[in-house]
């Protein structure tokens, strides 16, 4: 019975922490720019199948994970830079419909170098899973927790501790006056688009061993990601991080007392529960509009 | 407002005239077939604008009510007997209920919130309709009996003799979808141009103005949510019965994106603009189907391109071009 | 007689700014009643309040003696309360015949069947709404754009286009928000004569104004707010002479 629960547990915090990851870059944009990045799940499967293909070429496993890094850098500037700054007064819709149009581009592209295949990416240590009161935790899975907590605490002191961290803040809170002080907002926002997508690609090189990677991973993996940033409210780190572990929780639970059929369903069934109660998410901003 | 009703009967009109006129350029079944269904999936879109381009509400779920639509005429009539206009009013009702029921708490939410509510009520269904299978057929799909007419069978395999004339069934659901689609636009165009339309368009351009004469906003979001999801539904119907099968594709995420991109890409708020993004985005695939491997990345690449340079979408941008050229040859002539 | 407006302790903050604090004070049906005030005293906090925008943090208003406070602006308007707004708020998406035409919303009838089938009964109540809206552009002085888009027209001219849209309503009392703001000193002068026309009509109108010129020649009574506080309430012979005022505000 506990164990059991554990293990269903173990797995909803593995792929929760993968969730809140690509959240944060999700809130990361979101609050730089107010725009909701559909590619945000196309970084995550750059970062595995980049590396994963390197690796299958012989280049060794560290060397790998660096290129495919800043390939995912590299492709979140382009995408801010070609895509999003030349369409800066469009609509909303237009706006997701573009980042859209940039997933499906990306996603294409993969397809073209990769292949429409599965491709599985070693465990990065031991094979060994570890028992722990008769549920099996995969090695993977510290890896994912452990590389999501450091990135977490690198974000923390990226935002309260650096010039650039905090540029980044004060243009999302206010852009007219970052531009005031001497805050040039293009390089933010080109920032922000990279600091996500290296944040999006080392969450999918890490999970990569647990899910398995192809090109088309990019979709659901995204929009988990929306649904987790939604939840913890847009905007907020913190809302990310909770969201993310909450939404990995929940699935996992659900497609193992429930059914596995039905685990998305619950997904989108929490997310609107919560939104019917909180419309701005667990920790969204409450603001009065003025008029 | 004169303006707009003399663009209502002419927007009709000339629609009416290509509808009309496109079986005199092909002949190819595989043609006609395209046509149908995107006249059907046009019909989808220009309900989708009601909400999307007058309202400035945002859904990324629509096809949830598509394929509910066309789930419920495809079961009703094929595993439990019914005639299809009855099937297809009762669906219609039936959404309009769901629809009413998840539009009035998730209407309430703004911007990004509500277009994650809308994704997530269009996700809910597809994966219903995905997971029961004794009742759906799972992600197979499921065969759908032919569209009739208390018991008068339409059929695209079908012979039809029409004012004398001998057509083939192809031919003749190209005509009735060509039909349906008109009637679709005359309803949404009365619609747009009436006081309850006036009171949706108000809710795009100000909410509080509409709030201060007197628009109840939230009914009045509610109820084009209804409106468009009925649309959605009455096509998705139809739909079924055309293809003779459905699939759970229908009222998956993509699907919904490609509805919604249809409308941001035609023009939001110009009911011909979004049935040329319906003919653009449905063609586009056909086009870009010889070059194979590459035709998801020209797919992604025109889609940003065209969204980035004419974000009003194609009709509007055209327009503007058509009125700038105007003007500068009218001031030429001074 | 009861106060056509009545408001009791009336208090928001927006977390920790007290933009209205402990307001009370009533209109009487039929005046012209203003509100002065410094940049960010509060004044537009307080129609908001009013008109049902915002959920007061305590405090009560009164419209007929009924308590409003729980009530949506919609419901308000349809108790015969309407405005415009300091940040103007017109549908940039319609024509501006239409966005007066708005205005008759409440007075319109049709239902979504004759809407969809555009029954004669629709066309005939369009027909009304679009004289009667025509009527009123011509009567705030916005005749030469009948067939103008509301985005196509200039800043003063919407002013008044919003004016329009509020009287479209047949409202019992209308709140203008600093309506002359940005306003040449012709405009004023047709402003001022148009609030006179306004009131001459029976409608009460309360009124948001920096011009003090204005205020002081138009107003049957004065409330002068200052952070948040009511400094001074009554005639403007009262207000001009208030040592209180003079200090604070007109003096500067
Ligand atoms: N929606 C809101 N959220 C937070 N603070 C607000 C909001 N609306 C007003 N305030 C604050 O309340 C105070 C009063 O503002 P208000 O707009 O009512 O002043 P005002 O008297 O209308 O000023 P002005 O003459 O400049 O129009 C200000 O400090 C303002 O910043
Ligand atoms: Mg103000």
């Amino acid at each position: 019975m506990f164990s059991e629960f554990l293990q269903y547990l173990f797995t909803g915090i593995t792929i929760g922490a993968t969730y809140a990851l690509i959240a944060l870059g999700f809130t990361l944009i979101y609050n730089a720019s107010h725009v909701i990045n559909f590619a945000q799940g196309e970084f995550l499967m750059v970062g595995g199948m980049a590396t994963v293909s390197l690796t299958a070429m012989g280049v060794p496993m560290l060397l790998a994970v660096v290129l495919a890094v800043i390939l995912a850098g590299v492709l979140g500037i382009a995408l801010q830079r070609l895509a999003i700054a030349p369409a800066k007064n469009a609509d909303v819709v237009t706006l997701i419909i573009i980042t859209i149009g940039a997933s499906i581009f990306i996603r294409g592209l993969a397809q073209l170098v990769w292949g429409k295949e599965y491709h599985v990416m070693a465990n990065f240590s031991s094979d060994e899973p570890i028992q722990v009161f008769g549920a099996v935790l995969n090695t993977q899975s510290l890896w994912v927790l452990g590389v999501g907590a450091i990135l977490v605490a690198v974000l923390v002191y990226f935002f309260t501790r650096t010039l650039t961290g905090k540029a980044i803040l004060a243009t999302s809170m206010n852009k007219d006056a970052a531009r005031l002080v001497g805050i040039r907002t293009q390089v933010v926002l080109m920032l922000a688009f990279m600091v996500s997508a290296l944040l999006g690609s080392i969450a999918g090189i890490v999970v990569a061993p647990i899910t398995f990677t192809s090109y088309d991973i990019g979709i659901i993996l995204g929009l988990k990601g929306f649904v987790a940033a939604a939840i913890g409210g847009l905007g907020s780190g913190m809302g990310a991080v909770v969201g993310g572990l909450a939404l990995g929780v929940v699935e996992a639970m659900a497609a193992g007392y429930l059914s596995s059929d039905y685990k998305d369903a619950v997904a989108f069934s929490m997310i609107l529960l919560v939104l019917f109660f909180l419309p701005r998410g667990l920790f969204g901003a409450k603001v009065v509009e003025r008029v | 407002m004169a303006q707009l009703s003399q663009f209502r009967l002419k927007g009709l009109l000339i629609l009416a005239i290509v509808i009309f006129a496109v079986p005199l350029f092909i002949t190819n079944p595989f043609h006609y077939g395209l046509a149908t269904q995107i006249a059907l999936i046009a019909g989808a879109v220009v309900g989708l604008n009601l909400l999307v381009g007058f309202a400035g509400q945002i859904s990324l779920g629509h096809a949830g009510f598509f394929g509910l639509g066309a789930y419920f005429s495809a079961i009703t009539t094929s595993t439990y007997g019914w005639s299809a206009i009855p099937a297809l009013v009762v669906g219609a009702i039936g959404v309009a209920i769901i629809a009413w029921v998840v539009g009035r708490p998730i209407l309430r939410l703004k911007g990004h919130y509500l277009s994650m509510a809308t994704l997530a009520v269009g996700f809910i269904i597809a994966i219903i309709l995905n997971n029961e299978r004794e009742i759906t057929g799972g992600p197979d799909g499921m065969p759908v009996v032919p569209f009739d007419v208390f018991g008068w069978e339409l059929s695209p395999f079908g012979q039809y003799t029409l004012f004398g004339m001998e057509i083939s069934g192809d031919l003749a659901w190209y005509l009735f979808a060509g039909v349906i689609l008109l009637v679709a636009v005359w309803l949404a165009q009365n619609l747009i141009d009436s006081p309850i339309g006036r009171a949706l368009r108000s809710v795009h351009g100000s909410e509080v103005a509409a709030s201060v004469v007197g628009v109840n906003t939230a009914k009045y979001k509610s109820l084009v949510f209804v409106i468009s999801a009925v649309y959605a539904s009455v096509m998705g119907a139809l739909y079924a019965h055309y293809q003779g099968f459905v699939t759970p594709a229908i009222a998956g995420f993509d699907f919904s994106i490609i509805l919604i991109t249809m409308v941001v890409l035609g023009g939001m708020g110009s009911t011909i603009g979004v049935i040329i993004g319906a003919v653009v985005l449905e063609l586009l695939p056909q086009l870009l189907a010889d070059f194979q491997d590459m035709e998801m990345v020209l797919f992604g690449l025109i889609l940003m391109l065209t969204m980035i340079f004419m974000p009003k979408g194609l009709l509007p941008t055209a327009a503007n071009l058509l009125a700038k050229r105007r003007k500068k040859s009218a001031g030429g002539d001074v | 007689m009861t106060a056509l407006v009545e408001v009791n302790n009336l208090s928001k903050a927006f977390g920790g700014v007290h933009a209205v604090e402990d307001v009370s004070f009533s209109v009487e049906a039929g005046q012209v009643y203003s509100v002065i005030g410094p940049n960010g005293a509060g004044k537009t906090t307080l129609f908001n309040l009013i008109t049902g925008l915002y959920t007061p943090t305590s405090g009560d208003v009164k419209l007929n003696g009924e308590s409003t406070v729980r009530l949506q602006p919609n419901e308000l308007a349809e108790r015969g309360m309407c405005r415009t707004f300091q940040q103007m708020q017109i549908c940039m998406n319609m024509t501006a015949m239409e966005n007066v035409m708005l205005g008759r919303h409440l007075t319109l009838k049709s239902n979504l069947l004759t809407t969809l089938f555009r029954l004669p009964a629709l066309t005939r109540d369009e027909k009304a709404a679009r004289e009667k809206a025509t009527e009123l552009m011509e009567f705030v002085g916005c005749g030469e754009y009948l067939n103008a888009e509301a985005s196509a027209m200039s800043y003063g001219a919407l002013k008044r286009l919003e004016i329009a849209r509020a009287l479209a309503a047949e409202p019992k009392i209308v709140l203008l928000d600093e309506p002359a703001a940005g306003l040449n000193a012709v405009e004023t002068a047709a402003l001022e004569e148009l609030i006179r026309k306004i009131a001459a009509q029976g409608i009460t109108v309360m009124l948001v104004e920096h011009d003090m010129k204005l205020v002081m020649g138009i107003s049957d009574r004065l409330l002068v707010l200052n952070y948040g506080r009511v400094l001074a309430e009554g005639t403007p012979e009262q207000i001009r002479s208030n040592p209180d005022v003079i200090a604070a505000y007109l003096g500067g």
